[in-house]
């Protein structure tokens, strides 16, 4: 804690602060009175929604079982080329039972130029919000640090339908623990700085794919 | 007030600005399509009166009670592991943020877009201490490289067509580093991807990232930004070292109060129903991320604005620039005519509270608007803009009494109006569409100050130009 000397800007702002206000009224409540989801209370229709958001914002969807998984695993990677993938602690072993690629771990911690050096990586996530089509990451099991699903270009996120998915920020937020570092992602990196042009991926992972299990 | 500083090239910017009609043509292309591209994102939620209501009243009660909420932030940025730092103005800020760089020895650092390190120009605060800072936003990087000013809050570089961004990347590139792709193409993917290539090796071996945030939680000591391009990921978790620039006003009570503002921002803002990336932090975490974190909390004429009791609510505002894109005067005049980093109906309210009316530049600031009301009716935060406006033209009359100095500003916006036709005639069109919500009269002596009479002129009966050139 950094302590102040006094007659700090510390100490002055908080004086100008009190100051500023001191004959202010307390304002009116506030009354959460909004929805804490726009959806109705179904499961099968969250879901549908949540892919349809996804792909709204360009990331690539694919539905499958969890039997279906490693299969399903094993062709993305193969249509794309990749020959590397980076895999953080905590993804289960049999999702990559069905591919033969190269592994890198992050232990030691990889250099963000070796980062830059894998084709893709896999994570599971935290949860995913279906009205808004986000993806949330919060540095837990099968999910790395922050820079693993951010340098490589291709990242491909696996979601347990059965337990992962809400409806709404609502009802995302209380869910999450704010001790951790976490990454909202709705789709995969874009911008319109040139024209309002929009293009899919500057710095983050260029190609966002989704898989929904369950 | 005199210490604030928030970096304003002189109004007579504008004239230039103006006459170019590239620069108009792609604003109103670009206000225009933002603005029905917004309508749709909010039209999906049909609970977006209580969400902007919500979000009005979470503001106006921290700043109530700001001093308790800065002080909880605190304790719970330094328990996570974090430093704050408190900066009184601008030359306060520059000279902590500086200082911490140059701790580390490090002599690079790279940025991600934030209005409040704009507002204190921090880069060129640096440049005259040795240290390059890198902007890292596409468009941030397109006004950097092209020597250019932020013409918008959110498409900086609105201003520029794409042609003029690859001639700026093609001669520019090199002189800070990786040069651009020889035969660089105009389309806008493969300016994007000579960016992406240009700017990833700064991020890969950058060792100290500057941000600024959108929200502090005071109750957990986290902080959020909100991005779309990545850029600001980069700069928040590859570097050992993160200070992050942040206005006092920023913070937010609670944890769940993101509900509310999460909900607001991306859909105002780019009309998103939710933007591509968003980054939490609370202090460090151990081995993801930044070793060492620096929270600068700015005031530079916040606690000035929070003491008017009308002026304050313009401190809720959360950036969306939603506002710009309704604005018949900024469709027409450009981000560059406000003469600071904060344009448009928010900048006339905002700068002249941060910095005062002393210039006679800021004083004509208020009177540079129409009061048609468009910009109040889409705030997500609903302050009252035309309100503002009204009561800053009133403390600048009443502080220096009608005529001199005031009839100055005033003359200096209205000619300014006369010297943009296109302008004018967006404020003549609009003043007569929305004539139920002029005041007949301007309060106090604000109106003697425009007209002998104390009636406005009655719209559009009097034709705007030929009242004015009467009434001169
Ligand atoms: S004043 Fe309101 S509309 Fe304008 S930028 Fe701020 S929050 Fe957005």
């Amino acid at each position: 804690m950094t302590v102040p000397a006094k007659g700090s800007s510390r100490e002055r702002i908080l004086a100008r602060i009190r100051a500023a206000v001191q004959d202010a009224a307390e304002p009116p409540p506030v009354l959460r009175d909004y929805r804490d989801s726009h959806q109705p209370d179904d499961p099968a229709r969250l879901l549908d929604l949540l892919a349809a958001n996804l792909a709204d914002y360009r990331a690539v969807v694919h539905r499958c079982t969890g039997a279906e998984l490693p299969a399903v695993i094993g062709r993305i990677l193969a249509e794309r080329g990749s020959r590397t993938l980076l895999v953080p602690d905590g993804v289960p072993e049999d999702w990559l039972s069905g591919t033969a690629v190269e592994r890198v771990r992050d232990h030691p911690p990889l250099a963000p130029d070796r980062l830059d050096a894998v084709d893709s990586v896999l994570t599971g996530c935290a949860l995913a919000v279906a009205e808004t089509g986000t993806i949330v990451l919060d540095a837990g099991p099968g999910q790395g640090r922050r820079a693993l699903t951010l340098v490589p270009d291709h990242h491909l996120c696996v979601v347990r339908t059965a337990d992962q998915v809400v409806a709404s920020v609502p009802q995302a937020l209380p869910r999450l623990d704010p001790s951790r570092p976490q990454t909202w992602i709705s789709g995969p990196s874009a911008t319109s700085d040139i024209e309002l042009d929009r293009v899919e991926g500057v710095h983050g992972p260029r190609t966002l794919e989704v898989v929904l299990v369950g | 007030m005199s210490d604030t500083y928030l970096g304003m090239p002189s109004f007579p910017q504008a004239k230039a600005s103006t006459r170019d009609t590239r620069l108009r043509a792609n604003l109103t292309h670009a206000t225009r399509t933002i603005r029905d591209k917004r309508a749709r994102a909010v039209a999906e939620l049909d609970d977006w009166a209580q969400l902007r209501e919500a979000g009005k009243r979470i503001k106006d009660r921290t700043l109530r009670h700001l001093d308790d909420h800065l002080v909880q932030l605190e304790q719970n940025v330094t328990a996570a592991g974090g430093t704050v730092h408190w900066a009184a103005d601008a030359a306060e800020a520059n000279r902590i943020v500086a200082d911490l760089v140059k701790a580390t020895g490090e002599r690079e650092v790279v940025k991600v877009k934030s209005m409040a390190t704009q507002e204190i120009e921090l880069n060129e605060a640096l440049a005259a201490e040795g240290i390059t800072a890198y902007e890292t936003d596409l468009a941030e990087l397109i006004v950097q490289l092209g020597e250019d000013r932020p013409s918008h809050i959110l498409v900086p570089a609105i201003h520029r067509n794409r042609g003029e961004v690859r001639d700026i990347f093609a001669a520019k590139m090199g002189e800070w580093g990786r040069p651009a792709p020889e035969g660089l193409g105009d389309s806008p993917a493969e300016l994007a991807e000579a960016a992406r290539l240009h700017l990833r090796e700064k991020f890969l071996r950058a060792k100290v990232g500057i941000s600024g945030a959108n929200f502090m939680v005071a109750e957990t000591g986290t902080l959020v930004v909100v991005e779309s391009e990545g850029n600001g990921r980069m700069c928040l978790t590859l570097p050992e070292t993160l200070i992050s620039v942040v206005g006092i006003e920023k913070v937010l009570p609670t944890w769940r109060d993101l509900e509310v503002f999460l909900q607001l921002l991306p859909r105002s803002s780019t009309a998103e129903r939710m933007n591509p990336y968003t980054s939490f932090w609370t202090g460090t975490s151990d081995g993801d991320g930044p070793r060492n974190f620096h929270l600068v909390l700015l005031d530079n004429g916040r606690t000035d604005t929070l003491a008017d009791e009308v002026g304050r609510q313009a401190l809720r505002c959360i950036r969306c620039s939603a506002c710009l894109n309704v604005c018949p005067v900024y469709e027409r005049a450009g981000g560059h005519a406000y003469g600071s980093v904060y344009p448009g109906p928010i900048g006339a309210i905002l700068t002249p509270q941060l910095r005062g009316t002393a210039s006679a530049v800021d004083a004509s600031l208020p009177f540079a608007s129409t009061l048609c009301g468009a910009c109040y009716e889409v705030c997500p935060v609903a302050i009252d803009i035309p309100e503002v406006l009204v009561h800053l033209r009133e403390q600048v009359v009443e502080r220096d009494g009608p005529g001199h100095r005031t009839e100055r500003a005033v003359v200096r916006a209205g000619s300014w109006l006369l010297d943009h036709p296109a302008a004018l005639g967006a404020v003549e069109r609009w003043a007569s569409r929305t004539r139920g919500l002029h005041p007949r009269r301007l309060p106090t002596a604000v109106a003697r100050a425009w007209t002998d009479s104390r009636d406005l002129p009655e719209l559009p009966e009097a034709p705007f130009r030929d009242w004015w050139r009467k009434s001169r």
